[in-house]
């Protein structure tokens, strides 16, 4: 029973999409861990919240192309991360998605947009890998991109593709809180060591 | 005011911005070679070339062209669509024709970029341009020979 509790316990921490989640704490919430480094942990499994959404997962895959939706389904039409994270010659991200949502004219939702629109590369993929494991991948220049702590912050608090998440455009659910407050809780992540959950 | 020009040809209108580059094509413009398929991006029938790439103008918000070249099937020009087209008769790829303008400009826009694709270039280029006819094998045939022919 233990050990069936430990899996369970392992699914949950792993970075698939989650939907009970649609509020954020700030960093405030986290005052009375007294201990800095558990604190920090802490902090970082409420950004967990925002980077397993599928907001976030369906274009940070570990495979080829992206998925789509709140139920992360494949995307439709079919398509593959290509050479550049930008989609097929012939067939690239922007033969559909623009700059901006674009509600369709069936009033059945929306097609997504932001400038830019593309993959995250894929050694900053995490769908299905566990939080603490992206924590590492996150701090990892070799695997975000050559960012320091400070432009991982700068990212997350402050990138328009990253914003998108909380304006996704209609038919999508919005990552919980706001970035304003996923910037706080990535500063005090990054003041009290950039720890990771265990 | 949208201003934007079309097949090499000036246009301004004075359009809701919301409106669908597709939908001026055809009802404004009255340039009915591209066609409607799903209107949700799907399907690629409504397929143009937006600044020399290809664009589904059912997504696309007039506001959205300012300043862009459109060229559509009727104005496209240049080796590969020669190719294609001609390719495309040769082994009479259409069968009801609907979603073949789109198609055309798809493997156009593939051949632009590379010029001897792969099975799974062509795979991955026309994933997003279904017929309904299922003339895939066909369209793939002719890609292929429309290949050949630019090789020469």
């Amino acid at each position: 029973m233990k050990h069936l509790s430990a899996i369970f316990t392992a699914a949950l921490l792993c970075a698939s999409p989650v939907f009970a989640q649609d509020s954020l704490s700030g960093p405030e919430a986290f005052a009375d861990i007294a201990d800095e480094t558990e604190r920090s942990a802490a902090i970082f499994e409420e950004m967990g919240k925002v980077l397993t959404h599928p907001r976030c997962l369906n274009c940070h895959p570990v495979t080829g192309g992206p998925t789509q939706g709140d139920d992360m389904r494949p995307h439709s039409p079919p398509v593959v991360r290509g050479d550049a994270d930008f989609g097929a010659a012939g067939m690239n991200c922007s033969t559909c998605h623009s700059g901006q949502n674009v509600e369709f004219t069936s009033d059945q939702g929306s097609i997504p947009g932001h400038d830019p629109w593309m993959l995250a590369p894929v050694e900053m993929g995490w769908v299905d890998v566990p939080l603490a494991d992206i924590c590492t991948q996150i701090k990892d220049p070799e695997r975000n991109g050559g960012r320091d702590l400070e432009a991982i912050h700068e990212h997350l608090a402050e990138d328009g593709l990253v914003g998108w998440a909380w304006d996704p455009g209609k038919g999508r659910t919005p990552a919980p809180g706001t970035q304003e407050t996923l910037g706080q809780l990535t500063r005090a992540w990054i003041d009290t060591g950039a720890a990771c959950p265990s | 005011m949208t201003s934007f020009t079309v097949n090499g040809r000036d246009v301004d209108l004075d359009i809701d911005p919301d409106t669908p580059l597709l939908w001026v094509l055809r009802d404004e413009l009255r340039l009915t070679g591209t066609k409607f398929g799903c209107g949700v991006a799907q399907c690629g029938a409504c397929t143009v070339m937006l600044d020399g790439m290809p664009r589904r103008s059912c997504v696309t918000p007039i506001s959205m062209v300012e300043g862009s070249e459109v060229t559509t099937i009727e104005g496209m020009e240049g080796p590969e669509i020669t190719a294609v087209q001609t390719a495309w008769e040769a082994i009479d790829v259409p069968q009801c024709g609907w979603c073949q303008s789109g198609q055309v400009m798809s493997a156009t826009a593939l051949l632009q970029q590379i010029p001897s694709p792969t099975d799974e270039d062509i795979n991955n280029a026309m994933a997003g341009n279904v017929c309904r006819c299922a003339t895939y094998v066909r369209i793939r045939q002719a890609i292929h020979d429309a290949a050949k022919t630019l090789e020469g």
